[in-house]
């Protein structure tokens, strides 16, 4: 039993710790690659191309001075950006982020929490999520920051709803809530009994990009990141931040987009599996290249993040909802009802 | 006493939290603080759910109460922009009126509860209780009428809310 705990806290600081440190290089990796985008080097002066920019950034951060709003509500103001950050950090803990490792005849799961409802569990701490924004928005007083909490919170809570009926359809597809049972049954590549890839996003390609829109959105980058427009609204939500705590919403988001990248993998691609899995033997030599899989395809997701947000430009506020509710809500209810009637024909339900 | 279980500990402490963030959601001046009181209480009766084994029902307690119709509180309260500065001060017979209907609430409530503990409990000491599959079944075998008939209200209520947010109906 002790074990077992000790086993399950070192693994909980494991990713806690990957988490934030590729949500810092996410930061160098984005001013890299829009430097690409923009024929410019980017970051190149803190250690050799860079690398230590994350670092300068983070210790510049800490240092600056801190500035608390003489009028804005105190409690409020301080609890918005540790809110935020709770949220995105808490979702990582159920995600399998690689098979079974066995040591000494034992398993040890690369898993935090195998909990029946995962699914649910992440719809849940996300649904969370936008009272950071909001709580730091209002407490600002200040009319740019408030707008741009209302905006962020109507786009997560329209935006919701086209990616919970899309996860139901994912969910009508594999017949699960466990986020364990969902990546296992993507074993491999190519499913010899149904003689069809075994990954979710070749058995309903239209649920995975009507997702990946919605997590565009959920995670308030380009090109839905109304919510801090600096074109209209200064800094959004976060302008009247200094210091650490405007680290903290900005570091926020970037966790978010790892999580979710995290997420998509598994639901959509397959998760840790890989193909020809089956013909390594050692068990633990395929849990290390599962488990680089899964980072490498969720650092894929990231980079498509960045790519996505260097490339295409902004919505208009009235452009994002009407997409959310009159095309993404309505085809993903046609999805879901066409992938119900699929799966009543062909009998697995 | 002599041996308390882990679970009378975890229903303590969430029955302790629950009661008075309740308490004090109601008497903190500021609504966005209640707003907040009112979100640990849901916080706490999602716990009291997982206590009962009944998971299912706790994250959708958080997914809807907590993450959807709080959220939509706080807009109301953030767009009106309410403090306790602009709060309208309600004459003396409304104050009254509201006290009486409460107490008469209250009786009511108590006069239903009285008869509670001889309630059969539903096994919640069955681990897979809670679980969707069985939670399925049971709604969709056992109640699938009133289920429908739950949707259909939502559905109405949906085309109500759109109506009423429409400024100009032709």
């Amino acid at each position: 039993m002790s074990t077992y705990i000790i086993y399950k806290l070192i693994l909980v600081v494991a990713v806690f710790a990957i988490s934030l440190v590729i949500a810092m290089y996410s930061t160098y990796g984005e001013r890299k690659i829009a430097g690409f985008f923009q024929d410019r080097l980017g970051p190149n002066r803190a250690g050799p191309f860079g690398i230590l920019q994350p670092v300068a950034d983070g210790v510049k951060m800490f240092m600056k001075e801190e500035i608390i709003p003489n009028v804005s509500n105190k409690f409020l103001f301080i609890l918005g950006p540790g809110l935020a950050m709770l949220t995105s950090l808490c979702t990582s803990a159920v995600i399998p982020w690689g098979p079974d490792l066995v040591i000494g005849g034992v398993k040890y799961p690369l898993q935090v929490a195998d909990i029946n409802i995962g699914v649910l569990y992440l719809f849940g701490v996300v649904s969370i999520g936008v009272y950071g924004i909001m709580f730091g928005g209002w407490a600002s007083n200040n009319k740019y920051s408030l707008i741009g909490a209302l905006r962020s919170s109507s786009q997560m809570i329209s935006y919701e709803v086209a990616m919970g009926i899309s996860a139901i359809t994912l969910i009508m597809i594999t017949g699960s809530l466990s986020t364990t049972q969902i990546v296992e049954q993507q074993h491999g590549f190519y499913n010899e009994h149904s003689h069809w890839l075994s990954w979710n996003v070749f058995k309903n390609p239209l649920t995975f990009l009507i997702f990946f829109i919605c997590a565009l959105a959920e995670t308030n980058r380009a090109p839905f990141d109304l919510p801090e427009c600096e074109t209209e609204l200064v800094g959004g939500y976060h302008t009247e931040y200094s210091s650490m705590k405007l680290g903290f919403y900005l570091f926020a988001e970037y966790v978010n987009m790892f999580i979710s990248s995290a997420v998509m993998a598994l639901f959509f691609f397959g998760g840790y599996n890989f193909p020809w899995m089956d013909q390594i033997a050692n068990p633990n030599a395929v849990a290390i290249i599962g488990t680089v899989v899964m980072f490498s395809k969720t650092i894929f997701f990231i980079f498509l993040f960045m790519w996505i947000r260097w490339t295409l430009p902004r919505f208009r506020y009235d452009q994002l909802m009407n997409l959310g509710w009159k095309i993404l809500i309505p085809l993903s209810i046609a999805n879901m009802i066409a992938t119900g009637i699929l799966l009543w024909a062909t009998g697995r339900i | 006493m002599g041996h308390i279980t882990i679970t009378q500990i975890l229903f303590g402490v969430l029955s302790f939290v629950a009661i008075i963030s309740g308490v004090l959601m109601i008497f903190t001046k500021n609504p966005i603080y209640s707003v907040l009181y009112l979100i640990i209480t849901f916080f706490a009766i999602a716990g009291h759910y997982i206590l009962l084994n009944a998971q299912f029902l706790a994250v959708v307690h958080v997914i809807v109460y907590a993450g959807a119709i709080m959220v939509l509180f706080l807009f109301v309260i953030m767009m009106l922009n309410l403090n306790k500065d602009t709060e309208p001060h309600k004459p003396a017979w409304i104050q009254i009126a509201a006290v009486t209907a409460g107490g008469i609430m209250m009786v009511t409530l108590v006069g239903a509860l009285k008869g509670a503990d001889q309630m059969k409990l539903a096994q919640p000491n069955d681990a897979n209780i809670g679980l969707v599959n069985n939670l399925g079944k049971v709604l969709f075998n056992d109640f699938l009428v009133p289920f429908e008939l739950s949707s259909v209200l939502f559905l109405a209520a949906m085309v109500g809310a759109v109506m009423l947010s429409k400024k100009n109906i032709h």
